[in-house]
């Protein structure tokens, strides 16, 4: 991969996100609700609220918010929340590890369901099996997210109860981690009772999240091994003897994961998009619980926060995508 | 050395795997005296003087399980001696007194003082502090200390300053340990003198608690309490119907009803010092008397608890309920569609020429709401009443009261934990108060001397006069007291509180 590509894509990266800046920042100044209209105490006077306003700096013309923000973001000072009266930026570590556990073992799940989905459909092509499991594709695809949220918390939370509803862990479990990693550092600890409570708790998060994205992968997948099955290759592998499985696993498969690849990427963000609502439902504590909160309390530096760092995500899943993609197809390199 | 075959190490893996599992739950109920609530707000802060948090009534069973108040307050409303057990001011008001109380510890062993009264009331009192109440707490200064006894001088006499030492913000705070500490260190590790001591403490996720062994009220009944954070209703609802958590609070009344008599678990729901109401503003038709009293008048509010509330809700007619100290049951404004069709006449409208006005309502802040304001236009509309409803978030409300350009009409809830007039009646009438929105002089001037009126019996009685003159002027519409509804396992007894949410301590095995 060449400098070029790799300085140009971070200068796009950085374009990308002065973007977001400048428009979350306008944005949530712009919406109606003020955070300071929320904190006006009883018997607060005219002089307390433009105290009050001038304390968090919103008595300043916006350009020079602005301004002032953005030069502390330059120094790693998101500011201090309004809600939680805690720097911004550390706020959002303490949750950030939470929502990237999730979001990965939502791709975990939905790479491996929608694979499978593609290798059974494309091995049962042309019989009624293949409709079925289509149709049941287009049921996943269809049901929006936080359905199948409800769905879970009814059915596995509830009628069947197998699985937690609410939370990251067992608050009863006591373990002693230095990171906010539960699951990576219970793993590497050895705490393997707290590792599958974790486990457990993300289960129906995970799956609600999992489940449309697994849906399109499969159909992408599957599409794209379709067309590989008619190649001249395939035909070949046949005359050689190789078995149906063989010929689905090593050469209809491997040729066909580039596309699906390249949309799970960008597939990926959107789910970490949905981990608001998904988070919200199972009292998930990430950081998309978090902007809903934020958003209620109208807490403009928590909100600019979060949505930068969604909006960082985001560039850096898709550079990741990018550069994956260069180096499967040498042509994108040099576009 | 005995080697593994694959399915050998499979079945290794797989039995760990649940005994894995086993453990984890047997950890989790290991102690028959824990107790585990499905709580329906996050904690933001630990502070509990400072900031939006230290506003928020549900929050406070939380702060109370922690921290002890300067004076306690009982489940009925009722006031009690907490870190102060006996207080009051000198005869000529120009000065308060304190007992503090001897022998309580902080959670980290140290010994608790006069000194931490007198720095946490100094500390609230501080204009740029962060406490949203400072107003009350700046009007006593000068502290001296003697002993365990508390004299101070009285910057300008506040009714209520006492009640507010059991209310919001009326918290004593660790003055070595939050000076060793910082705001942030505190964040981190708070410590309290009050009947729990916080163990851990996930962000959003749950705070668990245990028992303060040294705690002057006595050991609580359960050896800890876990209060796992759940906004989302359904949630709450599967929390309790699958057994994980043994309490929770605020379901919707369909599922309270379904839930109470399902095997193991009971249900109760009893009034609480939240009411709901219609701020009318003094603008447009507002501005007509008989279109004020129609309105009211028009409303069935009876209708709307048995129908819409399931009976869980008392209709109310001042913005004071039962339990507060002025509540005056002889103010009376009936319903009556034809008197509301009378006065509407005599200002010349009707149901063929209707009024015509818009209301604002939040929808799912609080139970029934937008059903309850459809409910009402309803009503209004058969006496010559045509309201447009505008939905808005909780933000925008609190945006447009503070500016003072609310719509006409606007349902909003009102909590009063100390059940004072002026915590009810008085900030949301009174004209200067940021958060009033009738603004009339004849109001604010039967208001005004009730601010600093020294006898207790001349003041309440002023705020019964001032709450029957806005009955008779139609200048807000009261319509319901609220009830929590709270589930809980049949083996757990369960004090419901006037003030909020049912507090741990209170608590025992059932």
């Amino acid at each position: 991969m060449s400098l070029k590509f790799v300085f140009s894509r971070t200068i796009s990266a950085c374009i990308t996100l002065l973007g977001v800046m400048i428009v979350v920042f306008v944005l949530v100044r712009v919406v109606p609700g003020n955070p300071i209209a929320m904190m006006i105490a009883p018997g607060a006077s005219e002089a307390d609220v433009v105290a009050l306003r001038a304390r968090y700096g919103l008595d300043l013309p916006i350009y020079h918010q602005f301004s002032l923000w953005f030069a502390q973001v330059l120094h790693g000072n998101f500011g201090t929340s309004i809600s939680l009266k805690q720097n911004v930026l550390t706020i959002i570590m303490q949750r950030l590890p939470a929502t990237l556990e999730l979001a990965v073992f939502a791709l975990c799940l939905a790479v491996v369901w929608g694979t499978m989905v593609a290798l059974v459909s494309t091995a049962l092509r042309n019989t009624w099996y293949e409709r079925i499991i289509d149709s049941f594709n287009g049921m996943m695809l269809a049901v929006p997210d936080f359905i199948w949220g409800l769905t879970f918390v009814l059915v596995l939370g509830v009628l069947l109860p197998i699985l937690p509803v609410s939370g990251r862990s067992d608050p009863s479990i006591d373990v002693d981690l230095l990171t906010q990693f539960y699951l990576i550092e219970g793993v590497l600890r050895g705490h393997f009772i707290f590792v599958w409570d974790v486990l457990k708790h993300m289960i129906l998060p995970a799956l609600t999240m999992a489940l449309p994205l697994a849906a399109v992968i499969g159909r992408v997948l599957k599409n794209a091994m379709m067309d590989v099955m008619v190649q001249d290759y395939i035909l070949l592998a046949r005359i050689k003897g190789l078995s149906n499985l063989r010929i689905l696993l090593q050469e209809a498969l491997r040729n066909a994961a580039v596309p699906a690849l390249a949309l799970t990427g960008v597939q990926f963000t959107f789910l970490i998009g949905g981990t608001v609502i998904t988070e919200k439902i199972f009292s998930y504590p990430g950081i998309g619980n978090l902007a809903i909160d934020a958003v209620i309390y109208r807490d403009l530096p928590l909100i600019q926060g979060l949505v930068l760092t969604f909006g960082a995500m985001f560039i850096l899943v898709n550079m990741l995508v990018d550069a994956s993609s260069a180096l499967l197809n040498p042509r994108l390199r040099h576009a | 050395m005995t080697e593994l075959s694959r399915r050998q190490l499979m079945q290794l893996g797989a039995a760990g795997v649940l005994l894995g599992n086993g453990l984890a739950i047997r950890a989790a109920h290991a102690e028959g005296d824990t107790v585990t609530i499905a709580y329906n707000v996050n904690l933001p802060s630990w502070d509990p003087t400072t900031g939006l948090s230290a506003v928020n009534p549900t929050i406070q069973s939380i702060y109370r399980s922690v921290f002890d108040q300067f004076i306690g307050q009982k489940p009925s409303l009722e006031f009690q001696p907490g870190l102060l057990t006996e207080w009051g001011w000198t005869d000529d008001r120009k000065q308060v007194w304190m007992t503090v109380r001897e022998g309580v510890k902080w959670h980290d062993g140290s010994p608790f003082s006069a000194g931490d009264v007198v720095w946490s009331l100094e500390r609230a009192g501080k204009q740029d502090g962060g406490n949203p109440i400072s107003f009350i707490w700046s009007k006593i200064a000068n502290f001296r200390i003697d002993g365990n006894k508390i004299t101070a001088d009285v910057v300008a006499f506040e009714p209520t300053l006492f009640k507010w030492m059991a209310f919001l913000t009326g918290y004593v705070m660790p003055k070595a340990y939050f000076e060793k500490m910082g705001a942030e260190g505190f964040e981190a590790k708070p410590i309290g003198t009050g009947p729990y001591m916080v163990d851990q403490f996930e962000r959003n996720g749950f705070v668990r608690l245990k028992a303060n062994p040294d705690y002057w009220g006595g050991k609580p009944a359960f050896g800890t309490v876990i209060y796992k954070f759940v906004p989302d209703v359904t949630s709450r609802v599967a929390e309790i119907e699958s057994g994980s958590s043994d309490i929770t609070v605020d379901v919707p009344f369909e599922e309270f009803d379904r839930l109470k008599d399902k095997e193991g678990l009971a249900g109760v729901s009893t009034p609480v010092s939240d009411i709901g109401m219609i701020f009318l503003n003094n603008i447009d038709a507002m501005n007509d008397k008989n279109v004020r009293l129609a309105a009211h008048h028009a409303i069935d509010k009876q209708a709307i608890v048995d129908k819409l509330l399931r009976g869980y809700a008392t209709p109310i007619d001042t913005l004071e309920a039962p339990q507060y100290a002025a509540f005056d049951a002889s103010i009376k404004v009936g319903y009556d569609a034809d008197k509301a069709r009378e006065l509407l006449k005599a200002s010349g409208f009707g149901p063929d020429n209707p009024v015509k006005f818009k209301i604002q309502t939040t929808r799912g802040l609080k139970p029934k709401d937008y059903e309850m304001v459809q409910a009402i236009v309803g009503m209004w509309r058969k006496v010559g009443i045509e309201a447009e409803i505008e939905v808005y978030e909780i933000a925008k409300h609190y945006e447009l009261r503070a500016a003072d350009q609310l719509a006409p009409a606007a349902f909003y809830n009102w909590g009063n934990a100390i059940g004072d007039p002026t915590t009810s009646t008085g900030f949301a009438m009174f004209g200067p108060s940021p958060h009033s929105v009738w603004n009339t002089d004849d109001l604010d001037g039967m208001i005004g001397p009730l601010w600093g009126e020294t006898d207790e019996t001349k003041r309440i009685e002023g705020w019964k006069a001032v709450d029957r003159y806005i009955a008779q002027e139609g200048y807000v519409i009261p319509l319901i007291q609220y009830q929590q509804p709270i589930l809980f396992k049949k083996t757990i007894k369960v004090v419901p509180n006037i003030a909020g949410s049912p507090e741990p301590a209170q608590m025992t095995a059932g």
